[in-house]
């Protein structure tokens, strides 16, 4: 079966059925990649990242696929964790949430813990301790944890889907193609930013029409000197917006990412594209909600949010009560530090909730009654309209708090 | 006639072709339910793909669409082998997951709607229609 693709005596006999129909199974998705994609061999990866965690995406099909394949016995082999699931595990129920849903979703991550996963359900597993280092190979699913450790890490993986993922996390190999190999990870088009680009709404809005032009592509970066931010929080906007509206797996950005400094990284003939400034991206955002004045959700922290960024939100709002519902998501971990320094209660006190596990992307919005979203995520903006039938306001950080406060954008 | 293609996921099946000259979408394309493609405007739309040799180009749209051929492949809806001319990961993953023998790298211009096809793995035997 394996032909033109070189297998250990290991790996020929997981494929062979010898550690079991689980882990024969695994290794038939992985070699069947590997033979479509042209790779060599295989090679060993440090970490998995599924998605497919939300009942809302996976549906039955998918439960019932992850439950057989847990009853074979199979466990990952490399650590793996999960994308967000459909809900907050803790607070689903004061949150809104159905019953039948919360049990569905609680049967998804029972069959993922049984499958050796653990229940981190995040976006940004980068966050909470799962760092994969310079050029090291690891198995992503989710597009802007994928695009933020290939670029800002200097890691390597492909855009796994959520089967492939888990397939490499039970035999703990990826096949070596694609953005694991130096070639695939030159830039193919420049990008000249020319307009200032300064809070995670902007990184975000130029995210979105860079993908959009790019696709698939690696763009190479080069901003105007001190007119852009360079945080963590900004390149993490920056990267899931390319992944949503475009596939942008990698990017690189001249002075900041690690393998930007290495030559030659642009391919000879990359075509250079400028951007001048971010209106068509705002205006694009913002489509869906035009003419809507009264909004009842505000959505920050897509991809989840850090404890800065929480802690900020914190300080802006003390003291004032918001009219709109505003859910803060982030993951677990983050969660249970902003809780242990006080500023989960004083955020609650002003009517906000920090929200884990999940996001407004994959939990069931339409179940929850909301209509008219309000975010600083590019991405969230992008998904929402089509994922979850809200209307959208995009703009930055402080506007979004401002919307919440008054209920009117 | 006999065709040779690689093979995606090893089996032995056999029924009446159903040929696509375009790509298929399982996710929102194909009915888990009653197999019977759904997508507007695509040239299978209404036919039931449950039980035949599915011949198609090659896999599009969402990644989902893995877990739907899994689910067609658990209610008895799902073709009984699938033939591409190259393959892609959505399909490919589907096809695994479900055990649904399935050839790729074939040129599938030779296999016409209401031929028998035979698939031995990476053989496939094309009979009279």
């Amino acid at each position: 079966m394996a032909n033109g693709l070189r297998l250990t005596p290991e790996e020929k006999a997981m494929l062979a059925g010898e550690e079991g129909p689980g882990v024969q199974k695994a290794m038939e998705i992985v070699v069947a990649l590997g033979q479509i994609y042209g790779a060599a061999d295989l090679i060993p990866i440090a970490s998995a990242q599924v998605s497919g965690v939300s009942y809302k995406n996976l549906g039955d099909a998918g439960l019932e696929l992850l439950q057989e394949w847990a009853a074979t016995g199979v466990r990952a082999r490399v650590p793996a964790m999960l994308n967000p699931a459909g809900m907050d595990l803790w607070q689903w129920r004061e949150l809104g949430f159905s019953e039948e849903f919360a049990r569905r979703q609680q049967a998804v991550l029972g069959a993922y813990t049984a499958l050796g996963i653990t229940p981190t359900c995040t976006c940004t597993p980068y966050l909470v301790g799962f760092v994969p280092h310079l050029g090291q190979s690891v198995a992503w699913a989710e597009s802007s944890a994928v695009s933020y450790v290939n670029s800002v890490l200097g890691a390597r993986t492909n855009r796994e889907g959520g089967p492939s993922a888990l397939a490499s996390a039970i035999t703990g190999r990826t096949a070596r193609y694609g953005l694991h190999l130096d070639e695939k990870r030159r830039a193919r088009a420049i990008v000249e930013v020319h307009c200032p680009v300064r809070t995670e709404a902007d990184l975000g809005a130029l995210g979105y029409l860079v993908g959009r032009q790019v696709q698939k592509g690696v763009p190479y970066f080069r901003f105007s000197p001190s007119d852009w931010n360079d945080s963590a929080q900004a390149l993490k906007a920056l990267g899931a917006a390319m992944g949503a509206s475009g596939a942008v797996a990698l990017y690189h950005i001249e002075g900041v990412t690690p393998e930007a400094q290495r030559e030659p990284m642009v391919a000879p003939d990359a075509p250079t594209i400028v951007v001048q400034d971010l209106a068509a991206a705002y205006a694009a955002l913002n489509e869906s909600g035009e003419g809507i004045e009264a909004i009842d959700l505000v959505s920050l922290g897509c991809p989840h949010a850090s404890e800065e960024e929480i802690q900020a939100i914190a300080d802006y709002l003390d003291g004032r009560r918001v009219k709109a519902a505003l859910w803060i998501t982030t993951s677990r971990t983050i969660r249970q530090r902003a809780e242990a320094k006080g500023v989960v209660a004083r955020l609650e006190a002003t009517g906000a909730r920090v929200v884990a596990d999940t996001c407004l992307i994959v939990a069931p919005v339409k179940e929850l009654g909301f209509r008219s979203l309000v975010t600083n995520s590019a991405k969230m903006a992008f998904y929402a309209p089509s994922h979850s039938g809200l209307t959208v306001h995009f703009g930055p950080t402080e506007r979004c708090l401002e919307a919440a406060l008054s209920g009117r954008w | 006639m006999e065709l040779r293609g690689r093979v995606i996921k090893a089996g032995i099946a056999e029924g009446v072709a159903l040929v696509s000259p375009e790509p298929i979408g399982f996710l929102g394309g194909v009915d888990p339910e009653t197999g019977v493609v759904i997508e507007a405007g695509h040239p299978l739309c209404g036919q039931c793909v449950a039980g035949r040799v599915l011949v198609f180009p090659t896999g599009k749209g969402s990644t989902v669409g893995s877990y739907t051929l899994y689910r067609m492949a658990r209610r008895g809806t799902a073709p009984a082998a699938i033939i591409n001319a190259e393959s892609e990961a959505i399909v490919a993953v589907g096809a695994i997951l479900g055990d649904i023998p399935m050839v790729d790298q074939v040129d599938v211009t030779r296999i016409h709607t209401g031929d028998r096809v035979r698939i031995e793995g990476e053989r496939i035997l094309v009979l009279a229609s």
